[in-house]
């Protein structure tokens, strides 16, 4: 190995381990503050109408409710959201979608609340209901925000080259579309907060299951009208995020906080698993059209693509999302002529923001596909299609961004995996083989008119035939951390103590992914410490700086690298401390190493390292350090969709290996092998912990998950319709890491969460080409999917407990 | 509604409760006797986060009545760590890295615990059934199988 480390890249148990096996961690709703009221929603059965008249008359006076909160309340904006203020905090003029929000309930029983919450009467008129966004971008279209001039949310372009020429030279072109639906989060936490309205003029003080505090504040301070400062934001236990607990989170916290403010009082909100589906983001839904242009020896020349996603009620992380999509959209090959148009669309379906993967695994389960149908009309295997087109080292990206100054990975991610799975043979193996399915369409035909019908031997499978097996594989390159989207720089603080123990924080949020752990390393690393000695602080927006977000991977490239920074300046007062101490000249380099320090050229002249926090503290040397560390600039130009989007990428490639039983269309995935470039490995245990998470969530997005839809109404309310993965439904997950050279983050950390997801439903879907000899163009590949290349919904709404 | 009396042994101790009859154990636990280690994640008895050990066999408290605890023995998270010591099950958690979020935890802990009593050397098919109704949205299980397996491997030395 190239890189030498004491700590870093070892399997380290995570240091907020223990309270988590013990029960003792204090996730949002287990927190309670004496006095505390609870806040209950009121909504209307209704996705697209316009508010009336709401009357109150019959709960107001109701000594079960301690106040009644609603948008006249808001002494601040009535409207919130990320990038455009769309989404109100309480409906006041229309209800845009069914999990909006009217009012809240306020009392000292939830239970009680509860049941008065339907007597509120709210008359309303329905307005049409869209859920179709390709119908929503219509001219005629009504509405959804009648402030805005269409439906249409944000539409990016990106034009490189000349695509007409470049589809005319072609030899062959493939066209095709395919869709993806909604998806739920499904963090096992539901949402809970809780605001406690402080002394004085200091404001308010909340505590909840935030993702990203500091966005959090701007949100409810801006709801309230207070300054930034008089709004402390502190993260509870996080009981899983994934993108999930920010809009959302921001909205209860601000309904939290009036209520708090009116009352006088600490008031809680928790969620139910219906309240939280009902209400929270989903993963956007997507409808993808790809032409590809391409000559017989597998070179492409040209790719059209057109892209409309569901934005849903409200814009939220819209513009952002389907920015990385327009990015990201032809993958990572080599595209001379590329021409694309990704727009995002108001609906009245459930709004969408930010999921893992953050608008990639749509384009990449449709690319991937497509790469796959190519090589087979010319004869090749899936990896000697992406030999021809992959990136290399120098290849210049969609975005016109040639890629230099780190490893560009992809065909050694390529090469590893196909390698270690004998991909090449099986996938031949199994495409020579392959009765057809049976095509269930036109058993569809004959029964819509019956005739007489006979089945032949033919028609029948031998029991050996049921079980086809399948091999595919997919490959990505994904944008580090924000990109063009924003401001991106993080803060860490770190204080040693006179005995050599250490405070710990960054302005990143722990979300369970294990970035305490991941920080308590990179800092110990520099200071030759264990990260036993490292103590990490609970996350308060008023002990550190607003670290933006802790999203798009970057919590590890961006907070380690603050982290890092901070290290670095404790120990070079250190190092100056034991030059005077041992009389050594200026240029006299140390080792930190197992809580010690010697002289670099001296192993025998040493100290202990608490001896020298003693030695320093009794100097008056200032031990607390603020490490700081911003990406470089990139840029973007709007019009044509060209710039460096992104300072660095990352590049993965996964190979699944399933068993389809062709009787049921059940899909098990035998084995997946997943091969990651992270730059450089901090956590082993933690980085393990991402690829098996990520590769079931993925796995999840490809064979079960849907929010669908009725009438903008979500069908699937609960885990008893919203099927995720079990211990059972998933084989072997084989992660294999290949660490690049890269010049940010700590030592080259870059990203991993993301990438891990956003493969496996594409590399799913070309394992079940392989093993059927049939493409799917609709996730999730559930049985019916399978069997009849169609969704079936239930046609009524009630849900089978309701 | 009127209150009713029940009692039932927690993590070895005696409580004696005066409740009302429609209350779930899981709320008794949480609010009445402030064992916030048992989580609540869907209410329907779906994905585990609940899960405490009843007379020997893991149950979701969400889907059991208080009254229906009267006289058993209970054990939450809180009681697995005996003495200071924590439990193998606890300790190879941590180890293999069994955690992330933490939030199915406790209940990944008391379905594996209640199949260890039953048989202390359980296959991998075994550890998977055993969890298949603890949902986890983090960890893929993986970590979390080798955890239990590693505990189960301890009991036999
Ligand atoms: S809360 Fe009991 S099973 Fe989910
Ligand atoms: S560790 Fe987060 S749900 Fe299991």
């Amino acid at each position: 190995m190239r890189k030498k480390f004491s700590i870093v890249g070892k399997p380290v148990v995570r240091r907020d381990g223990l309270e988590k096996v013990t029960g003792q961690a204090k996730f949002a709703d287990d927190i309670n503050v004496p006095g505390q009221l609870y806040g209950v929603m009121v909504r209307i059965p209704v996705s697209h109408a316009k508010i009336l008249s709401v009357d109150y008359s019959a709960v107001e006076n109701h000594p079960a409710v301690a106040a009644i909160c609603h948008a006249g309340d808001i002494p601040g904006a009535k409207k919130v959201g990320p990038i455009k203020q769309d989404q109100p905090v309480f409906c006041y003029d229309k209800v845009v979608t069914p999990g909006d929000v009217i009012a809240m309930l306020v009392g000292e029983s939830e239970e009680e609340l509860l049941k008065l919450r339907d007597l509120v009467k709210v008359e309303y008129e329905p307005l049409p209901v869209l859920t179709d966004p390709l119908k929503a971008l219509k001219s005629d279209a009504p509405l959804i925000h009648p402030d805005q001039k269409s439906n249409l949310i944000v539409h990016h372009r990106l034009r490189k080259g000349d695509v007409d020429a470049g589809f005319a030279e072609s030899d062959y072109i493939l066209e095709q579309t395919y869709t993806t639906p909604f998806i739920e989060h499904a963090y096992i936490e539901p949402e809970a907060v809780i605001a406690v309205p402080r002394e004085g003029d200091k404001g308010v003080h909340i505590t909840g299951s935030i993702q990203n505090p500091f966005t959090t504040r701007k949100i409810v301070a801006k709801v309230l009208g207070f300054p930034l400062a008089k709004v402390r934001i502190q993260q509870a236990e996080l009981g899983g995020s994934f993108g999930g607990k920010d809009d959302i989170m921001n909205i209860l916290s601000a309904r939290a906080a009036l209520a708090a403010l009116k009352t006088g009082r600490p008031v809680k909100i928790r969620y139910r698993r219906e309240d939280s589906i009902l209400e929270s983001y989903k993963r956007h839904a997507y409808h993808l059209h790809y032409k590809v242009g391409f000559n017989k020896d597998g070179k492409i020349k040209a790719m059209k693509i057109d892209v409309v996603a569901d934005g849903g009620a409200y814009s939220s992380m819209t513009p952002f999302v389907t920015w990385r999509t327009v990015v990201q959209a032809t993958g990572p090959y080599e595209t001379e002529n590329v021409w694309t148009d990704v727009r995002g669309v108001y609906t009245n379906n459930p709004y969408t923001g930010a999921m893992r993967g953050f608008g990639s695994p749509q384009p990449i389960f449709a690319q991937e596909s497509i790469m796959d149908e190519i090589a087979i009309q010319l004869g090749m295997t899936p990896d000697e299609i992406r030999r021809i087109n992959g990136f290399k080292p120098g290849s210049v990206t969609a975005t016109g961004h040639k890629l230099e100054n780190h490893d560009v990975n992809l065909l050694t991610v390529l090469e590893t995996a196909v390698t270690k799975t004998g991909f090449s043979e099986k996938w031949k193996k199994n495409q020579r083989r392959g009765k057809m399915l049976p095509d269930y369409a036109a058993l569809e035909e004959i029964s819509a008119n019956p005739g007489p019908f006979i089945l032949h031997k033919d028609d029948f499978l031998e029991p050996d035939e049921v079980y086809r097996k399948g091999i595919g594989l997919a490959v990505s390159f994904r944008g580090c951390s924000l990109g063009a989207e924003g401001v991106d720089a993080v803060a860490a603080y770190l204080s040693l103590q006179q005995d050599g123990s250490a405070y710990l924080l960054s302005g990143l949020a722990e979300n369970g992914q294990g970035m305490r752990t991941t920080y308590s390393i990179v800092a110990a690393e520099v200071l030759g410490i264990s990260p036993d000695d490292v103590f990490y602080l609970d996350l308060d927006t008023g002990y550190v700086g607003d670290s933006g977000p802790t999203v798009a991977s970057r919590a590890t490239l961006m907070g380690g690298g603050a982290t890092r920074a901070a290290a670095e300046i404790l120990r070079s007062r250190l190092e100056n401390v034991l030059r005077q101490h041992w009389n050594l000249p200026e240029n006299a380099c140390f080792v930190f190493r197992d809580r010690q320090v010697y002289a670099e050229n001296n192993p025998e002249r040493k100290i202990a390292f608490a001896e020298l926090c003693d030695l320093a503290y009794n100097q008056a040397v200032n031990l607390a350090a603020i490490g700081w560390y911003a990406g470089p600039k990139v840029h973007w130009d709007e019009t044509v969709g060209q710039g460096p989007a992104y300072f660095t990428y990352v590049y993965g490639c996964q190979v699944a290996e399933v068993t389809v039983n062709i009787a049921t269309g059940e899909v098990y995935v035998d084995r997946v092998v997943a091969v990651h470039d992270p730059g450089t490995v901090i956590n082993l245990l933690g980085a393990q912990g991402q690829v098996y998470g990520g590769v079931t969530q993925g796995a999840g997005y490809g064979l079960w998950e849907e929010i669908s839809v009725d009438k903008g109404f979500i069908r699937e309310l609960n885990f008893d319709q919203y099927l995720i993965p079990t211990s059972k439904d998933i084989g072997e997950i084989v992660p294999i890491f290949v660490e690049g050279e890269d010049q940010y983050g700590p030592w080259g950390a870059k990203s991993l969460g993301e990438p891990t997801l956003e493969l496996t439903a594409a590399a799913i879907a070309n394992a079940v080409r392989n093993a059927t000899g049939k493409r799917f163009f609709h996730l999730p590949l559930n049985l019916e999917e399978i069997l009849l290349s169609k969704k079936l919904h239930p046609t009524s709404k009630n849900r089978g407990s309701a | 509604m009127k209150k009713i009396n029940i009692r039932f042994k927690v993590n070895g101790r005696q409580a004696d409760l005066n409740i009302a009859p429609n209350k779930r154990l899981l709320d008794v636990l949480r609010d009445d006797l402030g064992l916030t280690g048992t989580k609540e994640g869907c209410d329907i008895g779906e994905c585990g986060a609940c899960t405490v050990v009843l007379n020997g066999r893991a149950v979701h408290s969400c889907l059991i009545l208080a009254a229906q605890a009267n006289g058993a023995e209970i054990i939450t998270v809180e009681g697995l760590t005996q003495n200071g010591e924590l439990h193998p099950l606890q300790k190879n958690f941590l180890e293999h890295g069994a955690v992330q979020c933490g939030f199915c935890i406790p209940g990944m802990l008391l379905s594996s615990y209640a199949l260890l009593k039953e048989n202390p050397h359980p296959r991998e098919d075994d550890i998977k059934e055993a969890i298949a109704g603890n949902l986890c949205r983090c960890t893929g299980y993986k970590q979390i199988i080798q955890a239990v397996e590693a505990a189960a491997n301890e009991n036999n030395e």
